[in-house]
């Protein structure tokens, strides 16, 4: 009884507006939402956009990448940072840091530190490099990586703390007991440490995916979508059309297509990492 | 006469209970300094009218929260007074019932509208029938900005012997002398606004009025994928060599800086441009030129205004009639002006106390309006629907920003133009 309330709440404000988001999807609404049914010609005027077509592919790239990248980084950083060094907790507190900052001041910062005429490029042009180019941040079909690169830098820290917390809750009988099998260290942390740590790669997957897909602010802030449109994302583009082009109906689309990707690929991995832990039980 | 209105409506209120008045929420996007010291003079005059204000500012490129506000608003039965909304947005929200019955037209009548603007502006102000062919008032001109404007260092041309360009063959072979000499020719920021403010100016210059008025008024398929397409695609491609590799995502009052600093040579934008060189101690002729884009006599318009939501409460329709008659006040349509570097709506007001570029704004408006070169932009939202806007905008900042071909970028503007309808 006591949770009703908020479970009614809840039912309403996620999957009410969920289910509102999906009827106005269906309707030819443009400046504000009409509920006047009309069909699925939102999703076919959607997928006829370039655009869109652009930002999905843009989604595609940044999210593999960021994945795999924030992953790696994390995952080394964690290994290196468990050899018991030495200020291990101000190094933990440089490599977390990024995380305290907004995807705002994120793309800010990068976006002076990328622009060819004010940040790296300049500097190495400076001192004397003339050929140096790295000019990824105004070239359309590169730009997309600078926010990869972006944020990578703002969010492998925090996934080094998480897999640094799963590195420290192994047993350490575990290690030693292989140790004295004779394991090498490399095949340690390949064959025993990290097939144990799963669950902390799913919530480290699922935190990343649903970052990835719903990223808007931090390419607002580098790139704002450009050069033209060529570093434009669903979420940057379900903006746009909602509230720059009185185009409701089409955002509503593209937010349901974002809707789909996410339960696309993140449910059926949970479902069968949830159900793996059923099976052990 | 406006006075007399001022005093009817003040009068009209005295019966009511002390708290009662015109009433007035206005969603605006004047928040930098000279647009907030102008619009300060329309709150003390309509608090001299009695009236309550409440203020909605937005802060520059907070819109997409302040329209989401408004909507939400709308929808839940709860407009504001009266929002800063321009061209066929108006007429938009007029279709989806929530304007009439136009409280404000009773008060246009009154001061006789219809002889205070110029026919083109007015239509741009009414609903009650789709454009240009309203019946009703339902909104307030405020001021008209030029959009084809070219901006330049006065020091940087004389001492390499350009003078301002009439043809944009003249432009192109400025812009070479001067990239071979080192200067940027055009100071610009690959934003898409800007980059189809630029295709604007550039394809009423090689297109012509007639062109523009098909492709951009029109949302002829036929002009818009046409061969006289392909020629201005070919001068933006060209364009894209006289800028440097800083341009993306560049603000555009950072580009007037560069040309103030004579790091460019010159600027095509609005002339709210003109602020910034104010702001700086400039003055037109004598640091800066400004002359029009080069055009056979084009004028492209934007005029900023604000519509008048169905309100129930009277005291908030009041509040209204007041706003509406305050704001194509003379006064306020002079001093607002002033400071926003454009010109007032209203015909009547004296250009005196204007600046020179402000007066050849004001003379060129007379004469395109004669000549059918009078003309709204579409990259500042006074022509086409927001949807088709956005789809040319799109292959526009696309073709601009990528090594694209005209050809291609014609039939992607057709195809995009098509799917947008």
């Amino acid at each position: 009884m006591v949770i009703a309330p908020s479970f009614g709440v809840l039912m309403w404000f996620v999957y009410g507006f969920i289910g509102w988001t999906i009827y106005i999807s269906l309707t030819k609404s443009k400046l504000l939402p009409q509920y006047k049914f009309w069909g699925t010609g939102q999703y076919f005027r959607l997928w006829s956009m370039d655009r869109w077509h652009v930002a999905v592919e843009n989604l595609f790239i940044f999210t593999v990448l960021f994945l795999l990248l924030c992953v790696l980084i994390g995952i080394v950083l964690a290994i290196l940072l468990d050899q018991k060094i030495r200020a291990e907790g101000f190094l933990r507190t440089i490599y977390l840091y990024p995380m305290a900052l907004s995807f705002i001041v994120t793309g800010t910062a990068w976006k002076w530190i990328l622009n060819p005429t004010l940040g790296i490029e300049k500097f190495f042009q400076d001192i004397g490099f003339q050929n140096f180019n790295f000019d990824w941040l105004v070239t359309p079909g590169m730009s997309i990586y600078t926010v990869v690169i972006a944020a990578v830098w703002q969010s492998s820290g925090f996934i080094m703390a998480i897999f640094l917390a799963g590195l420290r809750s192994i047993d350490d009988e575990i290690i030693k007991a292989a140790k004295i099998d004779g394991a090498g260290i490399v095949s340690i942390y390949t064959k025993i440490i990290l097939p144990m740590m799963r669950p902390v790669f799913m919530s480290a997957i699922v935190i990343l995916v649903h970052l990835a897909i719903k990223s808007y602010d931090l390419v607002i802030a580098l790139t704002a979508g450009g050069p033209g449109i060529s570093s434009d994302m669903p979420a940057v583009f379900m903006t746009q059309m909602a509230f720059h082009r009185s185009e409701i109906g089409l955002a509503s689309a593209s937010a349901i297509m974002m809707f789909l990707t996410v339960s696309a690929i993140v449910v059926p991995y949970l479902y069968s990492e949830l159900k793996r832990e059923d099976d052990r039980r | 006469m406006r006075k007399l209105i001022i005093a009817l409506l003040t009068l009209s209120l005295v019966p009511n209970i002390s708290i009662a008045g015109p009433k007035a929420e206005v969603l605006h996007w004047w928040t930098s300094g000279g647009e907030a010291k102008a619009l300060q003079v329309l709150k003390d005059d309509f608090a001299s009218g009695g009236g309550e204000w409440t203020d909605m500012p937005v802060a520059g490129g907070g819109g997409d929260a302040a329209m989401q506000t408004l909507k939400a608003r709308i929808v839940a039965g709860d407009a504001p007074a009266a929002a800063q909304i321009k061209g066929p947005t108006i007429q938009a929200y007029d279709r989806e019932g929530v304007v009439s019955p136009y409280s404000i037209n009773e008060v246009a009548k009154k001061e006789n509208w219809d002889k205070l603007l110029s026919k083109q502006v007015a239509s741009h102000m009414k609903c009650d029938g789709d454009f240009p062919n309203g019946k009703a008032y339902c909104a307030a001109p405020v001021n008209i900005h030029r959009i084809d404007w070219f901006w330049a260092n006065k020091k940087v041309l004389d001492s390499n012997g350009i003078k301002m360009p009439t043809t944009w063959d003249e432009f192109n072979a400025a812009a070479d002398k001067l990239k071979a000499k080192g200067i940027i020719p055009l100071a610009h920021g690959s934003q898409p606004w800007q980059d189809a403010t630029v295709f604007e100016a550039v394809a009423l210059g090689i297109g012509g009025n007639d062109f523009y008025k098909k492709a951009f008024v029109d949302a002829d398929v036929a002009t818009l994928s046409g061969p006289t397409m392909v020629k201005v695609f070919d001068q933006m491609r060209k364009i894209t060599t006289y800028i440097d590799d800083g341009a993306p995502g560049r603000d555009w009052n950072v580009a007037t800086g560069m040309v103030m600093e004579g790091k460019a040579a010159f600027q095509l934008m609005g002339d709210w441009a003109k602020g910034e060189f104010a702001a700086a101690g400039l003055q037109p002729g004598k640091d800066y030129y400004c002359q029009p884009t080069p055009s056979d006599t084009g004028y492209l318009y934007n005029v900023d205004s604000f519509v008048f939501y169905k309100v129930n409460d009277p005291d908030k329709v009041k509040g209204q009639q007041l706003l509406a008659s305050l704001m194509m006040g003379k006064n306020f349509q002079k001093v607002f002006n002033i400071y926003k570097g454009s010109i007032p709506a209203r015909l009547d007001v004296p250009m005196d106390e204007f600046d020179a570029c402000a007066k050849k704004s004001n003379a060129d408006l007379n004469a395109a309006a004669k000549s059918g070169g009078l003309l709204p932009s579409f990259a500042h939202g006074m022509t086409l629907e927001l949807g088709v806007k956005g789809a040319i905008q799109d292959v526009v900042t696309e073709h601009f920003n990528s090594n694209m071909s005209s050809q291609d970028a014609v039939n992607k503007l057709a195809s995009a133009v098509k799917a947008a309808i």
